[in-house]
């Protein structure tokens, strides 16, 4: 349900070319990754808010898509301020906080929300027919688009055999413990699953064949030409430049 | 299963006049490192207008049928020719796979595309139809077999019904002249199992149909073949 929201937008990123989304979601993350400035991570991260402000999505679906992230941040700010070497700027018992510490901690907290609102705003919101297509007109190697459409189509396939399996040993009285006979189990289980993945893999690829399949991925998905994607692409050249002249040049 | 409608089976003919489809002579097939042979000196003659019902016990090699007749398995000797041409090569094989359409056992192994539409258009865009014409192919079956609301629906979290159905599409899609149909009802209820009977029923084309369940057959083919021993047995002698 909660794709369906992200996907099924009507905004202005929804209709852009995916193309130019998967480029620009490529070159800003990069550069927003490879940033060293506090000031210009939080353009960055502005830049991903806006993004995200374009897409109207709900506010709710966000804050459920950002939850691991906040988790993961929670303990970079338990543990980076207290162990980052620095002047401290404060001190409980045994607990010190460094100046140095927090600005890290800052500098990871700007850095990942803005990498990870950027990638929901531009690449989350197309179906991954349009993100194979799209990668496939990039001139991706055909064998990684298959690979990423495959992988998204049998994931829940390969997870339900997985249950399948757990569950037939469960029902049969197996108790996950830390000895060797479960270990050997779980090995069995994982063996098996590997073994039934490539017969499925196989029988798929019968499957294409039988439909006509020439090695080549056609998609359905029709994203017209139109001016936005221009002054998208204009924009987008114009804030990377921006940023990284500004932190090359003035910082 | 007494509900099953039977009366359209009174109206076919049989086709003894009609140009053979798919002729297998003397086709014999062993799985690579196994001495049982799955097939054995088999002949089988399907024609045009056949309905033919596949009913025998497992194992005994009627989904390597299928598959040989796809060029799916390469038989060890013998000879297949699919509407009048000889099959040598996987070349050949490949030139008829718009003709011959194949349905799977298990419908997961058929629908991979994200979308339901963009797996019946799998198909026709693969046969060289353009975007617009392989999306009203495929709207068009869809709604002949009345699922034209899953359209847009997400094809891995489908019932096991709608996923059959879906299958089933996606095979039509492509104009096939014969269908071959590996066990369609096995884990269907008995709604779904009556929408397929009106679907076969309906189609108005050569198929051959593998299923343990005889009601189900007999409601929807004009003959019932089994097989033994790698051969398939037949109340024909013409074969």
């Amino acid at each position: 349900m909660l794709e369906n929201v992200i996907i099924g937008g009507n905004s202005p990123i929804h209709s852009l070319n995916p193309k130019i989304r998967i480029l620009f979601s490529f070159f800003l993350s990069i550069a927003a990754t490879l940033c060293d400035n506090l000031i210009v991570a939080l353009g960055y991260l502005l830049i991903s808010l806006s993004l995200i402000g374009f897409t109207r999505l709900p506010i709710k679906v966000l804050l459920r898509r950002l939850k691991p992230l906040f988790w993961c941040l929670l303990t970079i700010w338990v543990f980076v301020p207290l162990t980052f070497k620095g002047n401290i700027i404060f001190q409980y018992g045994l607990f010190s906080a460094s100046y140095q510490g927090i600005l890290l901690s800052c500098k990871i907290t700007f850095k990942s929300l803005a990498l990870l609102l950027m990638f929901i705003s531009l690449i989350a919101t197309m179906p991954i027919a349009s993100l194979g297509a799209g990668l496939h007109q990039l001139k991706v190697p055909d064998k990684l688009v298959f690979l990423l459409l495959m992988t998204y189509r049998y994931i829940a396939v390969i997870q339900g055999e997985y249950m399948r399996l757990l569950r037939a040993a469960k029902f049969r009285g197996f108790k996950p413990g830390t000895n060797l006979h479960s270990y050997k189990i779980y090995a069995f289980l994982s063996g098996m699953l590997f073994v039934r993945a490539s017969f499925r893999a196989k029988r798929v690829y019968q499957a294409m064949c039988c439909r006509g399949f020439k090695q080549k991925f056609h998609t359905l998905d029709i994203y017209p030409p139109s001016k936005l994607n221009y002054v998208f692409s204009f924009l987008m050249i114009l804030v990377i430049l921006g940023l990284v002249i500004i932190e090359q040049i003035w910082i | 299963m007494n509900n099953i409608p039977t009366n359209t089976q009174m109206d076919r003919k049989n086709s003894p006049g009609c140009p053979s489809i798919i002729k297998l002579t003397n086709i014999s097939f062993s799985y690579p490192g196994s001495e049982n042979r799955v097939l054995d000196c088999l002949n089988l003659n399907i024609r045009a207008g056949d309905q033919i019902g596949m009913i025998a016990p497992n194992g005994s090699g009627k989904t390597t049928l299928l598959h040989t007749i796809m060029g799916l398995c390469k038989p060890d000797k013998g000879s297949i020719e699919v509407l009048g041409s000889p099959m040598e090569t996987q070349k050949d094989f490949t030139r008829i796979r718009s003709e011959v359409g194949l349905l799977f056992q298990d419908s997961d192994d058929q629908l991979f595309c994200p979308r339901v539409l963009d797996d019946v258009a799998f198909g026709p865009l693969n046969i060289g139809f353009s975007q617009q014409q392989a999306i009203e192919i495929s709207l068009n079956i869809l709604e002949k077999l009345g699922i034209k609301e899953l359209e847009k629906s997400v094809t891995h979290r489908l019932s096991g019904g709608q996923k059959r159905l879906v299958a089933l599409a996606s095979v039509l899609s492509m104009s096939p002249k014969i269908l071959l149909l590996d066990e369609p009802t096995t884990g269907l209820d008995k709604t779904v199992k009556q929408k397929l009977i009106h679907i076969l029923n309906h189609l108005n084309i050569t198929y051959l149909v593998i299923s343990h369940e005889f009601d189900f057959l007999k409601a929807v083919t004009n003959k019932i073949y089994s097989m033994d021993k790698g051969r398939v047995l037949t109340d024909e002698y013409n074969l």
